[in-house]
């Protein structure tokens, strides 16, 4: 049984054969077929089952409209669920299986689902699944889960590559049919940068599913023509399989180009899709239009489709859903689904029309004023039942149906930027209204021009208007049938008819929305989720809204319609990923020190996009503490180097350069001296502390500012406003030189000797010569350029050295050489973070954007002689109220006990609760000098009760630590170590 | 969107960082006597209108210019751009 539906002509290619797999089994197909197409050829109607009652369905459409016909296409790590089998193209190999079915497509056992609909009608979510709230995280959602819901995910990375692009153009023509395709000649001939764009793989929209004819040629040919015309067109490109996704701003479309989804594998390289952004000066929407089904009882089966699906599928692709159809229809366009499947030798069993007077056939019976009120086949249409206008009912035996009711414009990309469409008495439909996206127009039948001769003109007319042409091309001939049709929506008395197929809504269950108050078109949306699913309700949303017009008694149009969104058809998460995954998803920046690091065996950890060292094991440590515990106790009792290139630096420069800083600090700049350098604090306007770092003046008119690493670009945008919008006439420029300069702190007793070995001897760093915060320009190595800081985050004697970039690996290798007599040893962050919290300097953890100066213990740097920023609004009555938070240290009385970070503080006695929640801890970690762990924290008049025992809780891990209030500055607190 | 930089031409919105309303130009003397109510009204009340805005955008991805694009908030037309120093100056903003 092979290709059994397959018919003769056609835009297939007979010469070739392919093979292809559903759901296990084998079939062949030929190139220029869909996978939908294939199915049909080869007898397969029923394609999956439902999403909430697991009825068996099979295709309603042959595009991308579809709401039905999906499944999972590929396998293994390339499969990829709810793919519409109308939009696959074929290829040799393809494999695709029917999802939500179980244990098989032809049994299912969730269809009992189905016998229990009255309790999966509308709302039944809210209905039933509202008490009690524990039940619904462990039974409720399990269950409705594994019930409902379409394909599943392969669970495994997608190893395909996805890319990213941009084009720019004057003319963005979004759909290649009648329409499309003049309006793109107009333009070409006429010169203008064309871009047009179509979602199918071969041009020609509608034009390839019809007979008639288009000046002297078929309406395929003379698509394929125009094609080819455009084609040797070097100002026209055309992007076949490429969906036009969203209208966005001032011109600007995003697409999404399937380069490798037809292909069996992909070349290597190459992507599978692109996510082009098209920047386009003027934009024509020929998007079409898309029949709509009618709502009657059991209209669900596999084989009931739109009728000019299968004609479609009878034209373009040469195979009939079966051999013997039936038409129902409200429009004279159903007639021509079935003279058209006549002519091609398909068995017509009637065309039921709705309308009294609907036109005759000489070559098959039509039923006039008669409807389609029942249907049969348990996994496929056997038999429709039609009521006759005299109110007897006739039996008709086809195992296909084609519905019509009529067309409606696809203008969801004129929604996109909230437009909204306008009713259409003669259609029957929404029609594009006002407001627009800028810079777009309609034209074709997506405007309401449904013939083929309207669509062609149309097109030709909108590209001469947009582009100022004078003359018009000349239009081939072509049909230019009006419009003949009833409104006909739905069946009455009908109950279980499918409004919503991919969402399993029903006529009654719009109804019942109605019944229970949702009856605005945004309440009766959510309610059902009608037209909530992947397709947009684009088969099924003005069915909907008719069925609630009706029964509240208004209008179409008084009822009103949703709009749409981006994007027109899903695209998968990697179209809008493109090359960010992994290690690519940002840029990874390397200190200068990372490959010695590295060769050191370091263990790094993600800083921002930084890869910093976070320890150095050395052989025989086998756990980290170790390695951090020794990096510890050796800087401090010798010396240590930490790669600090990571903190933001920002140069400042001008005669402005210190009373620009004396704003931006809270403390005052004015007056520090050349060649020293001080720790600067800075607010946000609102009183909070943004950063904290240091300047250093190397000059009087130049200054070198550093950030945290996790605010170097912040900061620097700050600064960068406060520079032009609030002090636009100071003298002062910026720059930042993060990258310019590697910079490392060499910490501990030793730090000044083992610097000696490598600043030239000119440069006296002696603490008589270079004190505590001293800074200036040195050379070292002999003449190298260099920057030399007396800074200390350690606690310790410290100095941080910078030289240019390139020459940091160099820098860290010499300090390791000339350190070997004093035992040197790198650090990482770990060890850096150990000793800022014995010494109780506050970082992100304690700046977290909540807390002031005041907090931290800082509130008298905050100069009160100088309007800089952050200064009012600091000292509002809450932020300076006498309980506020105050930073403080933290010991556990039994030191072995662990200080967890993010642990609240409560008094000895009274309750855990948030209401006597006095502070919480910010930081914690093991000191290796007080054998002890340690911590620091935000405590309620924290700086008042030192010595005092409190309760350390964390109720969701259960933990509960007696834990003293000490001071924040565990190691040196005199500071007598920094001066040394 | 596309931002017509007065130096550069248009460029997309993807090279700017936005920070909100211009009035953010206005700071208030600290030193002044009613320095507290000024600086609630200028950190914590912004105008939300429906329709045209004047706003901060900082070109970070281009040549860290502070603009001032007059945005309607409905249609996201931009009537204007201006560099946030010219319009600083001509609000009397100067050292």
């Amino acid at each position: 049984m092979t290709q059994v539906n397959r018919l003769t002509g056609g835009q297939i290619d007979r010469n070739s054969t392919l093979n292809f797999y559903f759901d296990g089994r084998s079939y062949t197909a030929h190139p220029g077929d869909t996978l939908a197409s294939a199915l049909l050829a080869n007898n397969v109607r029923l394609i999956g089952r439902s999403f909430k009652y697991h009825r068996p369905r099979g295709l309603l459409t042959a595009g991308s409209e579809e709401p039905n016909g999906m499944v999972e296409l590929r396998a293994g790590a390339r499969k990829e669920p709810n793919t519409r089998a109308t939009t696959i193209e074929m290829f040799d190999g393809l494999i695709a299986n029917a999802q939500n079915r179980w244990p098989s497509l032809r049994f299912d056992a969730l269809a009992v689902n189905d016998m229990f609909s009255n309790f999966l009608s509308a709302g039944f979510y809210y209905k039933t699944f509202m008490w009690p709230a524990a039940f619904w995280e462990k039974l409720y959602e399990p269950i409705i889960r594994r019930a409902a819901g379409l394909g599943s995910l392969s669970m495994q990375a997608d190893p395909d590559e996805y890319d990213k692009g941009f084009r720019h153009c004057d003319l963005l023509i979004i759909g290649a049919g009648p329409a499309g395709l003049m309006a793109a000649l107009t333009a070409g001939r006429a010169g203008a940068d064309v871009i047009l764009a179509d979602e199918d793989f071969t041009l020609g929209g509608r034009l390839n599913s019809e007979t008639f004819s288009v000046g002297d040629h078929s309406a395929p040919d003379w698509a394929a023509q125009a094609v080819a015309e455009l084609s040797a067109m070097p100002n026209v490109r055309l992007m076949p399989r490429t969906t036009v996704i969203g209208a966005f701003d001032h011109g600007i479309y995003g697409a999404v180009e399937r380069t490798g989804d037809h292909l069996p594998s992909l070349p290597t390289g190459k992507p599978r899709q692109i996510l082009w952004r098209i920047y386009s000066q003027k934009a024509l929407l020929c998007a079409g239009a898309t029949e709509r089904p009618i709502a009657f009882e059991n209209n669900d089966r596999p084989g009931i489709m739109t009728a000019s699906a299968l004609r479609t599928y009878v034209n373009r692709f040469a195979v009939t859903a079966s051999p013997r159809v039936a038409i129902f229809t409200n429009n004279d366009d159903g007639h021509r689904t079935a003279s058209d499947l006549h002519a091609k030798g398909v068995k017509i069993a009637a065309v039921v029309d709705v309308r009294e007077d609907a036109p005759l056939s000489y070559d098959y019976e039509v039923l006039k004023g008669a409807q389609v009120v029942n249907t049969k086949g348990r996994l496929g249409l056997s038999f429709v039942e039609v009521a006759l206008p005299d109110g007897s009912t006739r039996t008709l035996d086809c195992g296909a149906l084609g519905v019509s009711g009529g067309w409606n414009a696809n203008v969801h990309l004129t929604c996109h930027q909230r437009g909204r469409p306008v009713w259409n008495e003669a259609l029957a439909a929404f029609v594009p209204g006002e407001n627009l996206p800028v810079g777009m127009s309609v034209a074709g039948s997506a405007n309401g021009v449904m013939s083929t001769h309207g669509a062609l003109r149309s097109g030709a007319e909108a590209a001469a208007a947009v582009l100022d042409l004078t003359t018009l091309p000349d239009l081939p001939e072509a049909e230019d049938a009006p419009i003949a049709l009833k409104p006909f929506w739905y069946v009455q008395g009908c109950k279980r008819a499918w409004v919503d197929q991919q969402n399993d809504v029903t006529v009654k269950d719009v109804k019942l929305s109605y019944q229970e108050g949702f009856r605005s078109v945004e309440h009766l949306k959510r309610y059902t989720t009608l037209g909530m699913a992947t397709d947009q309700g684009k088969t099924s949303n003005i069915t909907g809204l008719a069925i609630m017009a009706e029964v509240a008694g208004k209008s179409i149009p008084e009822t009103g319609t949703t709009i749409f969104r981006p994007p027109y058809t899903p695209v998968p998460i990697g179209a809008f990923a493109g090359r960010m995954t992994g290690k690519e998803f940002h840029p990874t920046r390397l200190t200068p020190s990372h490959h010695w690091a590295k060769e050191r065996g370091a263990v790094f950890v993600e800083a921002g996009n930084w890869l910093r060292a976070q320890w150095f094991p050395l052989p025989g440590e086998t756990h980290w503490r170790e390695s951090v515990d020794r990096e510890v106790r050796q800087t401090r009792a010798s010396v240590g180097v930490c790669d600090c290139t990571t903190l933001g630096k920002i140069d400042v420069q001008g005669t402005d350069a210190a009373a620009f800083l004396n704003r931006v600090y809270a403390n005052g700049f004015a007056k520090l001296a050349v060649g020293k350098t001080r720790y600067g604090l800075m607010l946000r306007e609102d009183g909070m502390v943004m950063d904290d770092g240091t300047a250093a003046r190397l000059a009087e008119d130049h200054f070198v500012v550093t950030t945290t690493t996790a605010n170097a670009v912040s900061v620097y945008r700050h600064m960068e406003f406060v520079r032009q919008c609030l002090f636009p006439d100071m003298d002062v420029q910026l720059i930042s030189t993060t990258d310019g300069w590697a910079q490392y702190a060499v910490a501990g007793p030793n730090s000044r000797k083992l610097l000696q070995k490598i600043v030239d001897p000119e440069f006296d760093i002696s603490n008589e010569a270079f004190p505590f915060m001293a800074c200036g320009k040195i050379t070292v190595c002999g003449g190298l350029r260099a920057r030399l800081f007396r800074i200390s985050f350690s606690g310790e004697l410290a100095f941080e050295i910078a030289v240019p970039s390139r020459y940091g690996d160099a820098l860290m290798r010499r300090l390791m050489i000339e350190g070997k007599e004093f035992d040197v040893t790198p650090y990482g962050t770990e060890a850096l973070s150990v000793m800022r919290i014995e010494k109780g300097h506050p970082v992100g953890n304690e700046l977290n954007g909540t807390t002031t100066a005041l907090n931290l213990g800082l509130g008298k740097m905050v100069s009160k002689k100088k309007d800089s920023i952050g200064s009012v609004l600091c000292e509002r009555k809450a932020l300076i109220a006498h309980d506020v938070l105050k930073l403080v240290g933290l010991k556990p009385v039994n030191p072995e006990e662990k200080i967890t970070a993010g642990g609240h503080l409560m008094n000895t006695d009274g309750p855990v609760d948030s209401a006597h929640d006095q502070g919480y801890v910010t930081s914690a970690a093991y000191s290796p000098n007080l054998n002890s762990n340690i911590g620091l924290g935000l405590l309620k008049r924290g700086d008042a009760r030192m010595g005092e025992k409190m309760r350390l809780v964390s109720p969701l891990t259960a933990l509960t630590v007696e834990v003293e209030i000490v001071s924040a500055h565990f190691i040196d607190p005199e500071g007598e170590r920094l001066r040394a | 969107m596309i931002i017509n930089h007065p130096l550069l031409g248009p460029r997309d919105a993807s090279e700017f960082t936005y920070l909100g309303d211009a009035s953010l130009i206005d700071r208030p003397d600290g030193m002044a006597e009613n320095a507290a109510d000024a600086f609630y009204d200028y950190a914590y009340l912004r105008d939300n209108p429906a329709g045209e805005h004047r706003e901060l955008w900082y070109h970070e991805a281009g040549d860290r210019s502070w603009l001032v694009v007059t945005r309607n908030t409905l249609t996201h037309e931009i009537s204007k751009v201006e560099l946030a120093r010219d319009v600083a100056r001509a609000r009397g903003r100067t050292k």
